[in-house]
C-alpha cells in the first residue's frame, strides 16, 4: 500500500510525503484541520492542505522566533503570541525567569485541542503557569491594547488563509500600538523564493518597514516549507538584531537547544543577494 | 411560495441537461465553447466558456419565454411574492428603466425623491415625461438624503393632480425607508402607479425583522438587484410586477431596449440565486444583519466614526433602517469618506462600495466572514490612529434642492455650449453631474446652476470622488444650454 500527502508549493512544483496513517481529520469553523503519521517527518499537522508544523522540523521554528528577540531585549516580562496554540513557541519562551505573563491568542480552539492530544510533548508549554490562552481573533484581541507588551511574536503562517487579517497593515499597526516603548515584534515572514511567495513577501516588508523604526529580515531553513527557506521579520521601536545582540542573555542560561546557537544569531540576519536586493527595492519605493 | 417547486433551478437544470448531449454548435457564439479563444477559456474556465450558449428550442428565449425561462420567471414571481416577473440582464438600470417607460410617456408627470438613480432620470431623457422632485429630508451631521416624507409627496401629490406614478427608493444606498405602504395607499387613491427602486432591497423579500418589500406593501413595479444582495452575477436584475400591470405590456416595453441575446451565465445566475434565497434567504440574511451589528457596535466603539443603524428612525423621514447595511459617517475623525475609502483599498487592501462627503458603505453579504469584518474594523482603527485630522472646514453633504427649469428631454437634446465650470452659474445645465458611487446626481440636464452647486462640485473632485456624467473628463467645464428655453 502507499499512501502519499501532496501539497502544492505552487502550481507546477509539489511536496509529497509518505504517510503512514491519518490521525485526525476535522472542520473547525476557521480551517480543516488533518493530521498525520509518516515515516519521514513523525506525525504533522496540516490546515487547509498546507504543513503548518510536524515534528521533525519544529524545533527550528519555534527557537528561531523566541531566542532571536530574547538575546535583543534585556528585559522582557509579557508576551503576546497570536496563534500559537500549538504551543511550540510558549514552550520555548518558559526557560527565560524574567517573563511575566505569556498571553498566547488563537482564533481556533479545535487547533489547540487537537494540538494537545496530538502532540502532548509540545503543548506542554501552554501548562506553565505564566500561559493565558484567549480564544479569539488576533486583531479583535490587539484592538485596545497600549503599551502593553515588550514581545509579540505572530506565530501565524498563512498571509492568504483564515488569518490573513495577521499579515496587514492593520495588524502591524496595532501590534506597534500593543509593544511599549521598546517593543519587540517577530513575525512570518514567508519564503521569499517562488513567484507568488516573493509577492506577499515583498508586500510584508513593505507594510512592516513603514510602521516600525527598526525593521530586519532573518532565515531559517525549514524542510516542509515551500522551497525548504523561511524568512522572519524583526521589527522593533528601540532595539537593533545584532548591534543590541548580547549573547550571555542565551549561554548563561544554558538552555537546550538543536538549531539556534548565538553564532547562528548572527548568521541568520546575513541574507542573500537576491533577497537583499528584493527588500532593499521595497524599502526604497516608498 | 412554494416550497416544493422553488427546490427547482429550470434554466440550471436545462443547460445541465444541455450540456451533457454534447451538442456540436453551428450557430453563434463564434467561440464554440471556448475553443476558437483559448485565453478567454482559460481565464474563466471551461465550464463556464461551455456555458455560454445561444438561444434555442431546449433553452427557450427570452425575448419571448415559453418554457424554462418562463418556468424561471414564474418561480421567482413566486419567490418573490409578485404577480409576474422577469428576468434582466442589462442590470437594474434596464429594470428601473423599463418600470418608467410602462407607466409614463412624452409630457406626463412622475413624482420621484431627489435621490434616485441616475438610471430613473435617463429613462426621462428617453421618453420625454417631466420629473416632479420630493425634496428629501436631510439629516444635517451626516449629510445624507434621507427618505421621502409622507406629507410631502401628498404635497406634490395634490399640486400636481395629473402625475401618473410615483417612484420610492426601497431603501436608499444608506439603507433608510420611506413609508411604502403609506405612499402606495395615498398613490392609488389618486389613480397614480407606485415604482419601487429596490436596488439595494433584494433581501427584504427574505429577511426577517426587515423593512417591508415593494411586492408586500402594494407597489405596482419593483426594480430589484437580484447581483446586489441576491448573490447573482454582475448585471442581471429582476422586475417584479403586481397585479395591477398588463405583463404582456410590460414585456414589449423591455423588448425595446433588451438585448436579444441574453447571456445565460446571467440567467443561470439569476435562476440558481433565487432557489438560493427561497431555501435559504431567512437564514443567511440573519447572519448578514448580525455581522453589520457586531461591526456597527465595534466601530462606534473606536471613536470619531458613527456607524449608524435603527437609532436614525423618526417615523416620517427615516421610517424604517435596513439593518443589513454598514454605512459610516467618517468626518468626525476630519476625514471625508471618500478619503477614508481611499485609505481604506491604498493602503490596507480593503475594497468598500463607496465613500461620499462624510460617509462611506461597507457591503455586507452573504460571502462575507466574520475575519473580514475583523479586518475593516481593525483597518478603521488604524486609520483613526494615523489619519485623524481637524475637522473645521470639512464640507458637509447638505442636499441642493434643484430648480427643474427644462425637462430632461428637452435639456439632453438641446444645443449646448462648454463654459468653465466656474462660470457656469446662472445657466441651464446639460448634462449629468455626479460622484459615482453612489450615481445619485448632483445636476441633471434642465436644471439651473447656481453658485453653491458649483462649489460643491468643485470641492467633490478635490476630495477625489469619481465624477461621472460630464463629457469633460476633468471636470473643468460644464455643457449648458445655449441661450434659454
Amino acid at each position: 500500500m502507499e499512501l502519499w500527502y501532496s501539497e502544492f508549493h505552487t502550481g507546477n512544483v509539489k511536496l509529497s510525503v509518505r504517510i503512514n496513517r491519518q490521525l485526525f481529520s476535522g472542520e473547525s469553523e476557521f480551517q480543516r484541520i488533518d493530521v498525520f503519521e509518516s515515516e519521514e517527518f513523525g506525525r504533522f499537522v496540516a490546515l487547509d492542505g498546507e504543513i503548518v508544523f510536524s515534528d521533525k522540523d519544529e524545533f527550528i521554528y519555534d527557537e528561531m522566533v523566541t531566542h532571536v528577540p530574547m538575546t535583543v531585549h534585556p528585559n522582557v516580562k509579557n508576551v503576546l503570541i497570536i496563534g500559537g496554540g500549538d504551543g511550540g513557541v510558549a514552550r520555548e519562551l518558559i526557560h527565560y525567569p524574567q517573563i511575566e505573563s505569556i498571553d498566547v491568542v488563537e482564533s481556533d480552539k479545535m487547533f489547540v485541542d487537537v494540538c494537545a492530544e496530538m502532540f502532548p510533548d509540545i503543548a506542554q508549554g501552554l501548562k506553565d503557569e505564566r500561559v493565558n490562552i484567549y480564544y479569539e481573533d488576533g486583531l479583535r484581541f490587539l484592538r485596545n491594547k497600549k503599551a502593553r507588551y515588550d514581545l509579540i511574536i505572530n506565530d501565524s503562517t498563512d498571509p492568504l488563509g483564515h488569518t490573513e487579517g495577521l499579515f496587514t497593515k492593520e495588524f502591524y499597526g496595532s501590534c506597534y500600538t500593543a509593544l511599549r516603548d521598546d517593543g519587540i515584534m517577530v513575525y512570518q515572514h514567508g519564503s521569499p523564493f517562488y513567484d507568488e511567495d516573493e509577492v506577499e513577501c515583498r508586500k510584508m516588508h513593505r507594510k512592516v518597514f513603514r510602521s516600525f523604526p527598526v525593521s530586519r529580515v532573518y532565515q531559517a531553513h525549514i524542510p516542509t516549507c515551500p522551497s525548504g527557506y523561511w524568512l522572519f521579520g524583526f521589527a522593533s521601536k528601540k532595539y537593533h538584531p545584532l548591534e543590541d545582540f548580547r549573547p550571555e542573555r542565551f549561554d548563561d542560561l544554558n538552555i537546550e537547544t538543536w538549531y539556534y546557537t548565538t553564532n547562528l544569531h548572527r548568521g541568520a540576519f546575513m541574507l542573500p543577494k537576491y533577497v537583499e536586493d528584493l527588500l532593499e527595492e521595497e524599502e526604497n519605493s516608498l | 411560495m412554494d416550497y416544493e417547486r422553488q427546490q427547482h433551478a429550470p434554466i440550471y437544470e436545462a443547460l445541465e441537461r444541455f450540456r451533457k448531449k454534447r451538442v456540436v454548435p453551428f450557430d453563434v457564439p463564434g467561440h464554440k465553447r471556448g475553443r476558437g479563444n483559448p485565453e478567454l477559456a482559460q481565464l474563466l474556465g471551461e465550464k463556464c466558456v461551455g456555458l455560454d450558449v445561444n438561444s434555442m428550442k431546449p433553452l427557450d428565449n427570452l425575448c419571448h419565454p415559453v418554457s424554462v425561462i418562463r418556468e424561471a420567471e414564474e418561480l421567482a414571481a413566486d419567490a418573490f411574492g409578485a404577480a409576474h416577473a422577469f428576468l434582466m440582464v442589462g442590470g437594474t438600470t434596464s429594470a428601473v428603466q423599463s418600470m418608467i417607460l410602462s407607466v409614463c410617456k412624452a409630457g406626463d408627470k412622475i413624482i420621484l425623491p431627489r435621490n434616485v438613480h441616475k438610471s430613473a432620470i435617463n429613462a426621462l431623457v428617453l421618453c420625454g415625461a417631466i420629473p416632479v422632485y420630493v425634496n428629501p429630508e436631510v439629516n444635517a451631521q451626516l449629510g445624507i438624503s434621507l427618505g421621502m416624507e409622507v406629507s410631502q409627496v401628498e404635497k406634490a401629490m395634490d399640486e400636481n393632480p395629473d402625475a401618473v406614478a410615483v417612484l420610492v427608493n426601497n431603501p436608499t444606498y444608506y439603507g433608510i425607508c420611506s413609508d411604502l405602504r403609506t405612499i402606495v395607499k395615498k398613490a392609488h387613491a389618486r389613480g397614480m402607479k407606485v415604482l419601487a427602486d429596490e436596488a439595494h432591497g433584494t433581501h427584504l423579500y427574505f429577511g426577517r425583522n426587515l423593512p417591508v418589500s415593494g411586492m408586500a406593501a402594494g407597489a405596482d413595479m419593483a426594480a430589484v438587484s437580484m447581483h446586489k444582495s441576491g448573490g447573482s452575477l454582475t448585471q442581471s436584475s429582476l422586475l417584479l410586477l403586481n397585479k395591477s400591470m398588463n405583463a404582456e405590456k410590460v414585456r414589449q416595453i423591455i423588448n425595446l431596449t433588451q438585448t436579444t441575446s441574453a447571456s445565460y451565465l446571467l440567467l443561470s445566475s439569476l435562476d440558481i440565486s433565487r432557489r438560493n434565497l427561497a431555501l435559504r434567504g431567512e437564514e443567511s440574511f440573519e447572519k448578514v444583519a448580525g455581522m453589520a451589528q457586531y461591526a456597527r457596535e465595534e466601530i462606534n466603539e473606536i471613536g470619531g466614526y458613527y456607524a449608524y443603524g435603527m437609532d436614525l428612525i423618526n417615523g416620517t423621514s427615516v421610517f424604517d433602517f435596513d439593518v443589513t447595511k454598514l454605512s459610516i459617517y467618517t468626518l468626525g475623525n476630519g476625514l471625508a469618506g471618500i478619503e477614508v475609502y481611499d485609505l481604506l483599498r491604498d493602503e490596507y487592501d480593503i475594497q468598500i462600495e463607496f465613500g461620499d462627503i462624510c460617509n462611506i458603505l461597507a457591503y455586507i453579504s452573504i460571502g462575507d466572514r466574520l475575519q473580514d469584518i475583523e479586518r475593516l474594523v481593525g483597518a478603521l482603527a488604524d486609520i483613526e490612529r494615523l489619519y485623524k485630522k481637524d475637522s473645521t472646514g470639512m464640507l458637509s453633504g447638505e442636499y441642493i434642492a434643484p430648480a427643474v427649469v427644462a425637462s430632461p428631454q428637452q435639456a439632453f437634446y438641446a444645443e449646448k455650449e462648454s463654459l468653465p465650470m466656474e462660470q457656469a452659474a446662472g445657466r441651464i445645465s446639460g448634462e449629468f453631474v455626479m460622484c459615482y458611487p453612489p450615481g445619485i446626481p448632483i445636476l441633471a440636464p434642465g436644471e439651473m446652476v447656481t453658485q453653491e452647486i458649483v462649489e460643491y462640485i468643485l470641492y467633490a473632485r478635490d476630495k477625489g470622488c469619481s465624477m461621472q456624467g460630464m463629457e469633460d473628463p476633468k471636470v473643468e467645464h460644464l455643457q449648458v444650454l445655449k441661450g434659454g428655453i
